[in-house]
């Protein structure tokens, strides 16, 4: 199973007027990596779940997600936005954006990576440490080593 | 403070664990201990029944329904939205504190010294009904599967006469006895007759399970009892799975309100095995038998007598309402007063009667096609639930198995069955102009050989086909490009900021 990101997938300069280029825009990083097979239907999953309960939380952060038959393998796209994207919390736009793909048919081990991230995701330091980084390749290090570890 | 909590929230892969950390952190800042079960896809560790029995209090962080949750009967319970626990997952602890306070001590604390403990709609109602009538569509689903095709298949390998050979009836001026019992049944209608009868039980039980399961995505695992019996009595009373879907919100509501009524902590514990399925199984099957029985067998008498009196009427337009009737309720009530009407048709002579059995059977053939079509033309308006579904529904229609499209319908009725009934109207409109006839009572497309005009049958199920799939794919469309509705959570949150 690949790394839950590398730095091809972390876009730190997002441009994005809202959720939805936001998320079009990291998809594509999936898409490239091979880790998203069928753009549409992964928009579209994601947006379901959108639909169901906006994802920003307070403290500046959007985690758009989706389980979906077009992931291949668990996978984290990256964005770091100046101008923000309102992912509808009620504190305000975000800057941090996950972009969170789950294979649909997952077993248990395959998603507690995923689980490990979500928890790193209420700690304050993580995500300062993502507001400063200055590289992708930080970004992907520091991302990796915390799920991992 | 000693506390046990439960997060779960929609896709199971980022809330669910983020409140599970938030919470834990915030115990530990407060210097509380605590235990969470996080009921997401990474697997699920139950919490210990004596870590529950040791717990003060209770939080809930969900939006979706909690699993289990009468584990947790007798003690104090936060609820709270997901989001919540997350962004104040102290605040939430506080609750808590103050809800143990007020119900530990002994006189119960008057109401305006405690925070108000605000119950939070983890997601609007549709969104709810939704996840409900899902619940049950998605165990119902291997029940049609697993039916459908063995009916499917009894036809393959026994010929269209299958139904006839276990049940008794005429078939092409054939008189079977049928089995006289059960054990009979291979002597005298063959291996075919017996995967038949097993298809035939299978669906018996797509109704009662649909109600069952509907009711348990309501209220757990209480719900189950009032579910399936009201469900088995929607069969009895003839109420079709529409009947079904009303005794599964019946069911989830009764047990739902049942658990509002505070008892005393000794009966608590008998509450879930003998209170609750006791009382809630009586109050739906009265309201099934006696409120909801009565209106539904009225409402078939009258369709009956009306459809009777029509049969003079022009034959296209008879056509198209038997093709109405038969995607109506897709196995249910109205469709089998086409389909008897069809039967008793064939069974009086005459081309006639031939004419609407090809009609009617093929019209009920259209509204699986049409879904699996659908499923297979714009794959992102269906979950992967009914994409499944889809799949098999193609065999199930072509053997004109019309329940192959309750999955659909039970999941998003307002969408789905008026699509299919256009789709079966055309069908059946276009039958009866064609001139087709049908000397055989089921089959579908494995009795082709049999019917008249059969070329022209194929075309009116093709056009109905493809009109039911354009329905159901424009009004599904129509949702997603609607503007998301704003959370409750988020109301609720800035008129308590």
């Amino acid at each position: 199973m690949p790394e839950l990101i590398d730095e091809s997938m972390v876009v730190l300069d997002l441009q994005a007027q809202d959720k939805d280029s936001a998320v079009h825009v990291l998809a594509e990083r999936l898409a490239l990596a091979g880790r998203v097979t069928d753009m549409e239907q992964f928009l579209a999953d994601v947006r379901a779940r959108e639909q169901v309960m906006a994802t920003g939380l307070e403290g500046g952060i959007g985690i758009p997600h989706a389980r979906s038959s077009a992931v291949t393998s668990p996978s984290l796209a990256f964005g770091r936005s100046r101008s923000r994207v309102d992912f509808g919390a009620g504190d305000g736009p975000a800057d941090l954006i996950f972009l969170i793909a789950a294979p649909a048919d997952g077993g248990a081990e395959h998603m507690t990576i995923l689980a490990s991230l979500a928890r790193r995701l209420v700690h304050g330091s993580f995500l300062e440490s993502l507001r400063s980084l200055a590289s992708p390749t930080e970004v992907a290090e520091l991302i990796n080593r915390e799920v991992g570890g | 403070m000693r506390i046990v909590a439960v997060t779960s929230c929609p896709t199971g892969i980022a809330h669910t664990y983020m409140a599970a950390e938030a919470l834990e952190e915030a115990a530990r800042a407060a210097g509380d201990t605590i235990e969470v079960e996080t009921q997401g896809a990474a697997g699920m560790t139950k919490l210990a029944p004596e870590t529950i029995a040791a717990a003060d209090v209770v939080v809930l962080a969900a939006d979706v329904e909690v699993r289990e949750r009468e584990r947790f009967g007798g003690k104090p319970i936060v609820e709270v939205a997901v989001s919540t626990a997350i962004n104040s997952a102290a605040a939430v602890l506080e609750e808590a504190r103050s809800k143990l306070a007020s119900s530990g001590s002994a006189e119960p604390a008057p109401r305006s010294a405690t925070p108000p403990v605000t119950p939070v709609a983890a997601a609007g109602f549709g969104t709810r009904l939704r996840q409900w009538l899902m619940t049950g569509v998605s165990y119902m689903i291997p029940f049609v599967a697993a039916g459908g095709i063995l009916i499917a298949v009894s036809f393959i390998i026994a010929g269209p006469q299958v139904a006839m050979a276990v049940n008794g009836g005429v078939f092409h001026g054939v008189h079977y006895a049928g089995a006289s019992s059960i054990t009979a049944i291979y002597h005298t209608a063959g291996i075919g007759g017996v995967l038949f009868e097993i298809g035939g039980i299978a669906f018996s039980m797509l109704v009662p399970i649909l109600a069952g399961f509907i009711a348990y995505g309501m209220a757990d695992r209480q719900g189950l009892v009032p579910g399936v019996i009201g469900g088995l009595i929607a069969v009895d009373v003839h109420a079709g799975f529409l009947g079904g879907i009303i005794a599964g919100l019946l069911a989830g509501a009764t047990v739902r309100l049942i658990l509002k009524v505070p008892v005393p902590r000794v009966i608590s514990g008998m509450m879930p095995i003998v209170v609750v399925p006791l009382i809630s199984a009586t109050v739906v099957g009265v309201l099934m038998l006696l409120v909801i029985g009565n209106p539904v067998s009225f409402v078939m008498t009258e369709i009956t007598n009306w459809l009777n009196g029509l049969s003079g009427a022009n034959a296209i337009g008879l056509g198209a309402l038997l093709g109405l009737m038969m995607a109506f309720d897709m196995g249910g009530p109205v469709n089998k007063v086409a389909y008897t009407f069809a039967v008793a048709g064939l069974a009086s002579g005459g081309i006639g009667g031939q004419k609407v059995m090809a009609a009617v059977m093929a019209a009920g053939m259209v509204p699986p096609l049409a879904l699996a079509l659908a499923t297979v033309v714009r794959r992102s308006l269906f979950s992967d639930a009914e994409r499944k579904a889809g799949e098999a529904a193609w065999l199930l229609g072509a053997s004109f198995i019309t329940e192959g499209a309750i999955p659909f319908a039970a999941a998003d009725p307002l969408r789905v069955i008026p699509s299919i009934m256009a789709g079966s109207a055309v069908t059946g409109a276009l039958s009866m102009a064609f001139s087709a006839s049908s000397p055989a009572p089921h089959g579908g497309i494995w009795v082709v050989g049999l019917l008249g005009h059969w070329p022209l049958w194929i075309l009116a199920i093709a056009a109905g086909t493809l009109v039911g799939c354009a329905c159901v794919i424009a009004l599904k469309s129509l949702r997603r490009s609607t503007p998301t509705p704003v959370p409750v959570v988020s109301l609720l949150e800035v008129a308590n900021a």
